[in-house]
């Protein structure tokens, strides 16, 4: 069982939104899409359930091509950033109404939401309604629903993003172990690496309705395939600056040269995009490390991380690490370059060298 | 730190003070201070207490009037509010559509009361108006300044044209604010369209519809000038509904200690039954 997008494209009024794309996704999986706003995640995920159809190519489902298929007779199940809820219906109800539309008997209806209800405690809320619930268990709720369908496509369209911190990273924690066993495809599109490194699975990373790579998501986070996968897969974002190689050495605007190491000599000398996580850039002392000095522009201290804008030779570098790190504004810092995790891109943004 | 107490504060408070007395209060304690005595003119007054208000209660011209109000606001509601909501549900959501729907919507909520009374009693004349003549060209025997039956239903055509844009307007911001993500998730779960109105729509729009019932119960049972203009309140009585019968009786026949205790049971009655229409609807709001 898999969906299969073949030379999938979609664009609207004669502006593409989804360019050319080709993409299997295994049964059982867990896949992220993952993208900033408008980089087409929720075009793509209505294409694969069939609230869209595409423009050009074909989606594939089972070996069956069901491009102009009803969604209604797709199995499929989907949620979405709004808590999208019947507002007059019970939390029971609610869960039981894809099971009523589809006309199962009362007695497997009710094993299955009690299941469902179970799984995502939900148990003391089946007799409220949404709206007296928390935006958690409201969430829970159209999870529940997407859920007990036994869907075998079930797409989640940011699903965490209107939940507030301790709710988001609650339910974060428990959505892998909802799908772990169900042989269901599973799409879940955001726009935090950290979701997708959290989750594990496959990640997709989408550009302006491009996806610039697929595939195992520590694959990706660790040797991403051009500049822009790479981009897209840091947050903070990612330090990126103009150099020029040679030898071991690249050398940075304003003098700045750092060593790569063997692993560069072999490439030809000449210029490279150079790029480097946040958290790579630390303003703890690491012996051996080379150093750039910077003045701090700006220090968010978010209880377990530091990061710290500084600005150095007329472009904003950015730290992240863990601890807190204070620093005024102004004053200058010294921080340490592991570049050991570094990656080099060529001129066309193409990964030649590095890994984190 | 002591507190400063500064009393120019009140000057600023001073304009609306004058406005909100001199179009609100002052013109209801007038109304108040007629209804309690008795004049016959050259500010010669006499002290009546609850005279008026018992003759008012009492007299069975006020109870015709009151009964034919509270039919035409039941016959107003029962129409335009589904037909309202009929209407928003049929108009496009996307488009040029929108715009065209949306001014054709509210032209004849743009047009005054007057021209409304006026255009229709045009229209409606059996002799020369189109309704009017086209009806009875097809057969109908219709003449709205004769017949009772003809003139209420030419009141309430009127009505309906006039207002049940506000219901549609009203029904139709509130179904343009339902998120698509609502329909996108009833499609994915095979809801019917019946399914969808009953489950999404409808819920979603209770608010705005109990606005809408709130809004046009009020100005149903208000209703003055384009039945003025229309009918008068004929033939006979047909069409005196309150509003007229109170124009009557205090421009027609200066009774005005009479107009004035009935001007304010009309008042109490409006805010009464629009105090228990709104009680109902929020009590089922929050069960």
């Amino acid at each position: 069982m898999t969906l299969e997008l073949r030379h999938v494209t979609k664009s609207v009024a004669g502006e593409t939104h989804i360019f050319e794309t080709d993409l299997v996704l295994e049964e059982g999986s867990f896949n992220v899409l993952l993208g900033t706003t408008l980089s087409g995640k929720t075009t793509l995920l209505q294409l694969m359930a069939g609230l869209d159809r595409p423009s050009r190519g074909e989606i594939w489902f089972r070996g069956q091509n069901v491009t102009g298929m009803a969604v209604q007779k797709r199995n499929v199940s989907m949620v979405y950033q709004q808590f999208i809820n019947y507002p007059h219906l019970t939390v029971y109800e609610n869960i039981a109404s894809p099971l009523k539309v589809a006309g199962m008997d009362r007695a497997e209806i009710e094993r299955r939401v009690g299941a469902v209800a179970e799984l995502l405690r939900l148990k003391p809320m089946l007799g409220r309604k949404p709206a007296e619930l928390s935006g958690g268990q409201q969430q829970r709720t159209a999870i529940a629903r997407a859920l007990v369908k036994d869907s075998d496509l079930v797409l989640l369209d940011e699903p965490l993003a209107n939940l507030d911190y301790k709710l988001r990273e609650e339910l974060r924690d428990e959505l892998p172990r909802l799908f772990a066993g169900r042989s269901c495809i599973v799409v879940y599109a955001t726009t935090e690496p950290t979701e997708a490194l959290l989750f594990g699975g496959n990640t997709a990373t989408l550009h302006e309705g491009r996806i610039t790579q697929f595939g195992p998501t520590g694959t990706i986070y660790r040797q991403p395939k051009d500049l822009i996968s790479a981009q897209v897969f840091s947050d903070p974002p990612l330090n990126v600056a103009q150099v020029t190689k040679q030898g071991s050495r690249i050398h940075l605007a304003g003098g700045i040269g750092f060593d790569l190491g063997t692993a560069a000599v072999t490439l030809p000398d000449g210029p490279y995009t150079w790029a480097i996580r946040a958290h790579h850039i630390t303003p703890e002392s690491h012996p051996g490390q080379p150093t750039l000095d910077g003045r701090v522009l700006l220090a968010e201290l978010t209880g377990s991380d530091s990061v710290i804008h500084f600005h150095l030779d007329g472009g904003t570098w950015i730290s992240q690490s863990h601890g807190v790190h204070p620093f005024d504004v102004g004053a200058e810092a010294r921080l340490y370059v592991d570049v050991a995790r570094s990656f080099l891109f060529g001129a066309d943004g193409r990964l030649m060298g590095g890994s984190e | 730190m002591y507190k400063q107490v500064n009393q120019k504060a009140w000057l600023l408070v001073l304009p609306v003070v004058v406005l909100v007395a001199f179009n609100a209060i002052i013109p209801l304690m007038t109304v108040v201070n007629y209804s309690v005595q008795e004049t016959f003119g050259d500010n010669v007054f006499f002290w009546a207490g609850v005279d008026w208000f018992q003759q008012i209660l009492n007299s069975p011209r006020f109870h015709d009037a009151l009964l034919r109000q509270l039919l035409f606001s039941a016959i107003i509601l029962a129409i335009e509010v589904p037909l309202g909501l009929i209407i928003a549900l049929a108009m496009p959501r996307k488009g040029i559509g929108v715009s065209i729907c949306l001014i054709l919507m509210a032209l004849p909520l743009l047009i005054p009361w007057n021209v409304v009374g006026a255009m229709w009693n045009i229209f409606a004349l059996p002799e020369i108006g189109l309704l009017g003549k086209g009806l009875n060209n097809l057969g109908f025997d219709y003449n709205y300044t004769r017949q009772p039956v003809t003139a209420w239903f030419t009141t309430v055509l009127m009505d309906v044209w006039h207002w049940t844009s506000l219901v549609v307007l009203l029904c139709y911001a509130g179904l343009v604010s339902i998120p698509d993500d609502y329909y996108r998730a009833a499609k994915i779960d095979g809801a019917s369209a019946w399914a969808v109105f009953r489950y999404i729509q409808l819920p979603k729009l209770k608010r705005v519809l109990t606005i809408a019932v709130l809004l046009r119960f009020m100005d149903s049972f208000m209703i003055y000038t384009e039945v003025k203009v229309l009918t008068g309140g004929g033939p006979g009585n047909a069409t005196t509904f309150l509003s007229i019968d109170l124009d009557k009786m205090a421009l027609g026949q200066f009774d005005l200690g009479p107009a004035a205790a009935m001007s304010l049971i009309y008042f109490l009655i409006i805010l009464l039954l629009s105090w228990l229409f709104y009680t109902l609807m929020m009590r089922n709001e929050a069960q």
